[in-house]
């Protein structure tokens, strides 16, 4: 208990210092700022929860009053951005319903839960928590900065009032995960594509009824899919199978939403199609293809083949499918499979930031973005690297030397809690 | 692309029809894992076996030749605990032959009775490295069966056959009751182990007297004579313990695997001179392996407890892990690495007795090789050759 007493006092120190009004400079790294060309030696300045320089040291004024940091030898790379992510005890839909457009993944998460340890550790700084892939529909996802000390989740959320704003994006799937042995869930992928497509339809006639002279009662469902139908809604889309991606771009192309494909297993065999559809897509990248049907072809080639394409690619965790810590790896994969390197470290930062609509404010180093970062001990994409600190708005929430949270990043006793690793789906991916 | 896929036959045919010529491995550095890595190194390949390995300017190399080139290169892998063969990649009805829940305690079934050798994640695990696997049952009994020694080759068991059996394969803890009525405690699961390795003490001491055979006290009782290895799955501190107790009370030649407590009991398995099998480091920290660390290799190698970091076994996705990534991890979590490759190369090769034919590049060995284009564990490394007993087995680099 006392451990705990000093640790939020150390935390209030910590919080003080960055509102002390000094700029914060981090000096003699090389960075890679995702927007431009990586700098050999640079500076990344900072003021309060704010980047306010970028550039090289013989370029950036540092400004007399700053604090300086000296990361020489270092690497910095902007803070991740996991547009997949179960972590924080989410949850969606339950078995009532097969489509659940109205049922808000803020109502679950758990801010204070243990599982955030382990996207820091892995600097990862925005995440997309989504409910699970279990329905057609699961419901609204939450897009969370992963701020630290927080209490409650409006401390998380990037919009300002959870119960007027949109605060996240649609999970919906395909495939064989929603579909169930008994209605109201499907049994076929036609029935599942005419469930969905009712859907749109009755939200559509909502619409007309709506702004006719006899409005009916608020339906919060509705609402939500007026917002998908309207482009404030991202549809974040779990599919595996070729045909499956195919269904989902005919559904958005009907009633004119703009979905982010997820997973995505068999990309390789349809990007022109992606491609051609202007749709971007989130990918995961799994040691071994197979675990279950679907997923038999999901190969490392759909990095290089999205990316040739011309597809807007980024990685995600999937937390716990895949570990927060060691999101890196996935570029690294990607690389091996023949994705450029510049491309990969894109894919793991300001193309999720777009697929969630936030790139103004994070995804790169630039003057004006939100001051999330990771420092490193080497080129990002290395096996032997390692996530030294992570900072969001210009607090530390990472820091290896601290034998405390150097666990976090090793994993060890009651470090990640009992219970942690639910992963929200059911039992699938 | 068809005519590059239907040459692939014809390229595979000539190679193993010249199985029986020299081939030189020339590579930037060996990781011979005996002795110090070799830079501008030579590996002569012949009759299956390596004949010789050293420094370019000291290797006699052969006339006529097939010439490889590489970067880096290593010892086969060796998986030391894997389901694969029998947990298929499509993990469907037809393909899930990894656990039979109908007994707690099967000591008689045979990881060589459903070993699939075509199946398509062996070649997965060959094509990134891997020349030998110890197969078998999944954890979840208490007794799931015997275990299997295999080359990644072959089209039948017979082709990929090294050893049957070789272990005997026991789980602990409460993975063990999600699959039966009972034991639904662990007291009940190690009173019913004590019974039924008690009464193959007693079958130990009569056999052939004749009456009905019993295929699993057969098998039980070469475990409490010591003769087959008996392998311990036990991932919390207190299963662990109890691993270690029932090898004591019944002079186990015991194993460790899984051990994702490990960390908390470095002197007790360090005094019970018991080597491990350990998880594979990106293991979900969940459940039975919540307190699993990406450092515990390290703490194993500093203690020098024998280890070798493993594939395990995976319900799910990865329903096969790829122990190259998994000792890439550890490598870069504090155990270095060149004690990340002996923990996938000699140590697994050592801790299953088969360290005379396995493991290392020296004069004698099996040649078995993974060629890389630089640093085997940097993430961006490929595995382009592998050879299996002195013949090219993969060659499309990824």
């Amino acid at each position: 208990m006392r451990r705990l007493i000093l640790m939020a006092s150390t935390a209030l120190v910590a919080a003080c210092s960055v509102q002390a009004e000094e700029p914060v400079a981090f000096t003699g790294a090389e960075i890679h700022p995702v927007a431009g060309d990586p700098i050999e030696e640079g500076v990344l300045l900072l003021d309060g929860d704010t980047i306010t320089e970028v550039g090289a040291v013989n370029e950036v004024r540092v400004p007399e009053d700053a604090e300086v940091i000296d990361v020489s030898g270092k690497v910095i790379i902007p803070g991740l951005v996991d547009t997949h992510s179960h972590i924080a005890d989410v949850a969606g839909g339950d078995g009532a319903d097969a489509l659940h457009p109205g049922t808000r993944a803020l109502d679950a998460i758990d801010v204070r839960s243990d599982s955030a340890r382990r996207a820091w550790a892995g600097g990862i700084t925005t995440a997309n928590v989504m409910p699970g892939s279990g329905h057609l529909m699961s419901g609204q996802t939450a897009y969370v900065k992963l701020r630290p000390d927080a209490r409650v989740i409006d401390d998380w959320l990037f919009c300002d009032n959870p119960t007027e704003d949109v605060c996240g994006g649609m999970k919906m799937a395909n495939g064989t995960n929603p579909i169930r042995d008994s209605q109201p869930f499907p049994g076929t992928r036609a029935k599942a594509a005419e469930q969905v497509r009712s859907l749109f339809a009755e939200a559509e006639a909502y619409r007309e009824q709506r702004e006719g002279d006899d409005p009916p009662s608020r339906d919060l469902a509705k609402e939500a899919l007026l917002q998908v139908l309207d482009g404030e809604r991202t549809v974040h889309h779990h599919t595996h199978r070729h045909d499956d991606i195919l269904t989902v771009l005919r559904l958005a192309d009907e009633f004119g939403y703009e979905p982010v494909l997820h997973h995505v297993s068999e990309a390789w065999k349809v990007p022109e199609e992606i491609a051609e559809a202007g749709v971007a897509a989130s990918i995961i990248m799994i040691d071994t293809p197979g675990g279950k049907l679907e997923a038999v072809n999901l190969l490392w080639d759909n990095a290089p083949a999205l990316e040739e394409a011309g597809v807007d690619t980024a990685f995600h965790t999937d937390d716990l499918v895949t570990d927060s810590r060691v999101f890196l790896r996935s570029a690294g994969l990607g690389v091996r499979a023949g994705m450029s390197e510049a491309g990969a470290l894109e894919a793991l930062t300001l193309a999720g930031a777009r697929m969630m609509g936030l790139e103004d404010r994070v995804g790169s180093l630039e003057p004006g973005k939100d001051a999330d970062f990771v420092v490193l001990d080497g080129p990002p994409l290395a096996a032997y690297t390692r996530v030294l600190e992570t900072w969001v708005e210009g607090e530390q929430v990472f820091d290896r030397d601290d034998p405390e949270q150097r666990e976090w990043a090793t994993g060890g006793t009651s470090v990640f809690g009992p219970g942690t690793g639910a992963h929200g789906h059911g039992e699938q991916q | 692309m068809n005519r590059k896929l239907a040459m692939i036959p014809v390229l595979a045919l000539l190679v193993a029809g010249s199985a029986t010529a020299q081939t030189v491995i020339e590579a930037e550095r060996i990781y011979t894992m005996a002795g110090d890595p070799i830079q501008d190194g030579v590996i002569v390949l012949e009759d299956g076996r390596i004949a010789e390995v050293g420094p370019a300017d000291q290797v006699g190399i052969p006339e006529e030749a097939d010439t490889y080139q590489a970067e880096v290169a290593t010892p086969g892998l060796i998986d030391a605990r894997t389901s694969v063969g029998l947990a298929g990649m499509y993990n469907v009805e037809h393909d899930r032959d990894e656990l039979d829940t109908t007994d707690p305690i099967q000591a008689s079934l045979r990881a060589l009775d459903a070993y699939n050798a075509r199946e398509g994640l062996v070649k997965w695990l060959r094509d990134l490295g891997v020349t030998t696997v110890h197969t078998g049952p999944a954890p979840g009994a208490l007794v799931s069966g015997q275990s299997l020694i295999a080359r990644t080759t072959g089209d039948t068991v017979d082709q990929a056959h090294i050893k049957d059996p070789h272990g005997v394969i026991f789980s602990l803890g409460p993975g063990v009751s999600q699959h039966f009525e009972s034991p639904g405690t662990r007291p009940k699961g190690a009173e019913m182990l004590r019974q039924a390795l008690s009464d193959a003490q007693a079958h130990a001491e009569n056999r052939g007297d004749g009456g009905r055979v019993d295929l699993g006290q057969e098998v039980l009782a070469d475990v409490v004579e010591g003769k087959t290895p008996a392998i311990f799955h036990a991932n919390t501190a207190v299963d662990i313990m109890t691993a270690l107790r029932l090898g004591e009370e019944f002079g186990l030649d015991l194993v460790l695997a899984g051990a994702a407590d490990a960390h908390k009991l470095i002197d007790e398995i360090a005094e019970a001179d018991v080597p491990v099998l350990l998880h594979p480091t990106m293991i979900r920290p969940a459940g039975e392996t919540a307190n699993a660390a990406f450092d515990t290799a390290m703490k194993l190698e500093e203690a020098g407890i024998p280890f070798a970091i493993t594939g395990g076994y995976e319900g799910y996705v990865p329903r096969a892990r790829v122990v190259l990534f998994e000792a890439g991890v550890a490598a870069a979590n504090g155990l270095g690495r060149e004690a990340a490759l002996a923990s996938v190369t000699r140590e697994p090769a050592r801790i299953l007795g088969l360290d005379d034919r396995l493991g290392s590049i020296e004069s004698g060995k099996e040649a078995n090789l993974v060629l890389y284009t630089g640093d085997p564990f940097e993430y961006v490394t490929q595995v382009c050759e592998v050879f299996i007993e002195g013949r090219l087995v993969s060659e499309d680099c990824q």
